[in-house]
């Protein structure tokens, strides 16, 4: 067991740190710290290009397809250094954490050599289609509909909670491939380009008062037939696995965010002298250990994953975080006090803080509530019987 | 950086949860109860047969080498247990006198430590005035304290090492709540104290004491997962195995994601610890108050898991649930712990 790095690795820190910082400093400084995925999308569209141009988009993936082969422990400091440095949240983090790592693992050559480039490239922006109407917790329960028509899948059905859909080009959408089938069986996992007259994309303002995330509507939207990741009808495998890599590199990225909440939190605190409360210094207390046991579960479950993946233990990861965060917004609104409710200006628009307190009520709900998650930990984790299911 | 256990480790891991689970069993862990506190035999077989009493401390100091993180591994396996050893004793005065000690000292007594010959305890005793080397004043709470052959006492600026055949000591013992960790009032009067090396000796003495409490507690925590999942998988009402009701599988969900995190506390601490990092002192107070608290709160959850017969004295539940209690009072509560870290990231306040 070893937390230090090798001087071979602070050399890599060193490179890291210099170009993100002289990024920051220069050419991008009008983006520093946005913590949204919602404004100033063109220029962080450019970012993305830019990250790119330097082989800084996707590091751990092949040399081959525009990474780096970087080491866990490179991604680790490459993550560190990308929030020290202020670099905003990742626009095209869906494709680049996502869709991109399931592709390397399930595409053909032919896919891989269609869709890497564009993400690497930071040139193609994805989203996600799962959710639907009457399918959220049960995901399987999806009813969106593909058939083959010739050579192209004709796609027809509502997704919802698309975040990003409305400056996205690409979607990934689970969709029922096999008539009659139901739950699990007969879906596939099709890639499909959003700029179609087929796909109609319509915003969903949040309790925010945001608007990062869309009902997506499919009216017969077509795709080819070979943009399909792995087999017909077993599209339900490999939505599961990107699950996985949800819980994987990319966790370490949003933590160090979070330490940017967390930093503000505190910040807060000693201006208005609430840092001196024994109260509110051991939920502060709580907070950054519960930040810290984060850090190190994440490096633990990444140094633990084996080739087939990450063990249970990466099961309690979604819950873990999505808790911290939202206890982490009430904190910070009673840090604040009133002072937190009053917006910056007459829009209704909320900085940092207040955003991460509302914002956070969406951390326990989307990419599996924290009741399914707790399913999951128990049948999967611990092996309990599942939960009977009903006939529908 | 590798935050996993290297081949070495996990054997380690495999020999101490395989001598414990079978040899430190309910019945032994009861007679011992019956008896102060200590399984003798299961101590004395613990160190000359595994050889592993000597972690943490050099080998040119009689010690087998290795670190805080195999400490833990022990630790943890003889948690998961409520194992009645003093564990503790050799895990804090062990620590201290090997950092703090002179050649006398560690030669007088890392040997007879390591072998099992003497036990050892050791307090926070900020009330003992020493005048002209002698040591007076009462010192409560000392773990063991009843059975120790050696102590160790941390004042706010010394720290001393008293023999308990020592004319000026003497103990009185406490029936405890914790049966397999009894604790003692340990009153000296003009007692022979041979003085440590302050600052090394405490430091050494926290780390290694409150490591191996935190990873006593994921161990004792790990096995009321481990036990409760069992029972309610046997268990049917309703038709149904009671494990198979959300109502109780989400508890045991919620402690299986505070025992993770629990888990990943003991290993940054000892790994902070072994490396020198300059966090360790951040990983150390996180460490000893959540694995604490996730202890007493899965313990409490397998009470009531288990309905009747965990309230039992004849079902082991009650165990977990007394050392669990202790832990969370001992070496420093989980607010004195909180407000260290509070201090190390806010900064004092005002």
């Amino acid at each position: 067991m070893k937390l230090g790095f090798s001087a071979e690795d602070e050399a890599f820190r060193a490179e890291a740190a210099d170009w993100l910082q002289g990024q920051m400093a220069g050419e991008f400084r009008d983006i520093v710290g946005i913590p949204n995925l919602v404004s100033k999308v063109e220029r962080r569209k450019e970012w993305e290009r830019q990250l790119a141009a330097h082989q800084w988009s996707c590091i751990g993936w092949p040399v081959e397809w525009g990474g780096r082969d970087a080491t866990l422990a490179q991604q680790v400091i490459f993550a560190e250094e990308y929030a020290r440095a202020g670099a905003p949240n990742r626009i095209n983090h869906i494709g680049v954490e996502l869709a991109g790592p399931t592709i390397l693992a399930f595409g053909t050559q032919e896919q891989k050599a269609r869709y890497l480039p564009g993400i690497a490239g930071g040139t193609q922006i994805w989203c996600q289609g799962y959710s639907e109407p009457n399918a959220g917790s049960d995901l399987a329960n999806v009813k969106t509909k593909a058939h083959l028509e010739g050579n192209e899948w004709v796609v027809t059905g509502q997704k919802v909670w698309t975040s990003l859909a409305h400056f996205s080009d690409y979607i990934f959408v689970v969709a029922r491939s096999e008539e009659g089938s139901k739950g699990p069986k007969g879906l596939s996992f099709l890639l499909m380009a959003m700029d179609q007259p087929g796909i109609e994309v319509r915003p969903i303002r949040q309790m925010n008062g945001e608007a990062e995330f869309n009902e997506t509507f499919l009216d017969a939207a077509r795709c080819p037939a070979d943009a399909m990741l792995g087999e017909r009808g077993q599209g339900w495998g490999v939505a599961m696995a990107l699950l996985g890599f949800e819980r994987g590199v990319s966790t370490l990225a949003q933590q160090m965010q979070f330490r940017n909440e967390l930093d503000a939190v505190i910040e807060a605190a000693r201006a208005n002298g609430k840092a001196n409360d024994p109260v509110t210094r051991q939920k502060i207390a709580r907070a950054e250990i519960g930040l810290n046991l984060m850090r190190y579960g994440a490096l633990r479950m990444l140094s633990n994953a084996d080739a087939a993946g990450l063990d249970g233990a990466a099961l309690t990861y979604k819950i873990q975080w999505a808790t911290w965060r939202r206890d982490l917004g009430e904190l910070a609104m009673e840090v604040l006090g009133q002072a937190g409710e009053i917006a910056a200006g007459e829009a209704y628009e909320w900085s940092l803080l207040p955003n991460t307190f509302l914002f956070s009520r969406s951390d326990t709900i989307y990419g599996g509530t924290n009741q399914i998650q707790r399913n999951l930990i128990a049948e999967r984790g611990l092996g309990l019987p599942r939960e009977p299911r009903g006939n529908s | 950086m590798e935050f996993a256990f290297t081949e070495e480790q996990a054997m380690i891991a495999q020999t101490v949860q395989t001598f414990f689970a079978e040899n430190a069993t309910s019945e032994r862990t009861r007679a011992a109860m019956e008896a102060g506190g200590i399984d003798r035999e299961l101590w004395a077989s613990f160190c000359e047969e595994l050889g592993l009493s000597g972690i943490g401390i050099a080998e040119e100091d009689g010690g087998v080498g290795l670190g805080m993180v195999e400490l833990a591994i022990v630790a943890e396996a003889a948690g998961s247990q409520v194992s009645a050893i003093p564990l503790l004793g050799l895990a804090t005065a062990g620590q201290a006198i090997a950092a703090g000690g002179n050649i006398a000292q560690k030669e007088q007594w890392l040997g007879p430590l390591i072998s099992g010959e003497a036990i050892a305890a050791a307090a926070y005793a900020p009330a003992l005035k020493v005048e002209g080397g002698r040591l007076s004043g009462t010192v409560p709470f000392v773990a063991h304290g009843s059975l120790a052959d050696l102590f160790v006492f941390v004042g706010e600026d010394a720290a001393w090492l008293v023999a308990a055949e020592d004319a000026g000591l003497s103990v009185v013992s406490h029936t405890t709540m914790d049966q397999t960790r009894p604790l003692a009032t340990v009153t000296l009067e003009g007692a022979n104290a041979q003085a440590l090396n302050f600052a090394p000796a405490r430091e050494a003495l926290h780390a290694g004491g409150w490591i191996c409490l935190a990873a006593e507690a994921l161990g004792g925590a790990q096995a009321t997962l481990d036990r409760t999942v069992q029972y309610s998988t046997e268990r049917m009402q309703f038709g149904r195995p009671i494990g198979s009701f959300q109502a109780y599988k989400h508890r045991l969900a919620d402690m299986m994601v505070l025992i993770e995190q629990a888990r990943s506390a003991v290993y940054w601490a000892a790994c902070a610890v072994d490396e020198g990092a300059p966090e360790a002192q951040l990983a150390l107070h996180s460490a000893k108050s959540f694995c604490a608290d996730t202890y007493f709160e899965c313990a409490g959850h397998m009470i009531q898991l288990h309905g009747g017969i965990g309230f039992t004295w004849e079902h082991d539940a009650h165990l977990f649930f007394k050392r669990a209690t202790s832990i969370r009072s001992m070496m420093g509560d989980g607010d004195w712990h909180r407000e260290q870290v509070a201090r190390l990231t806010i900064g004092e306040a005002s």
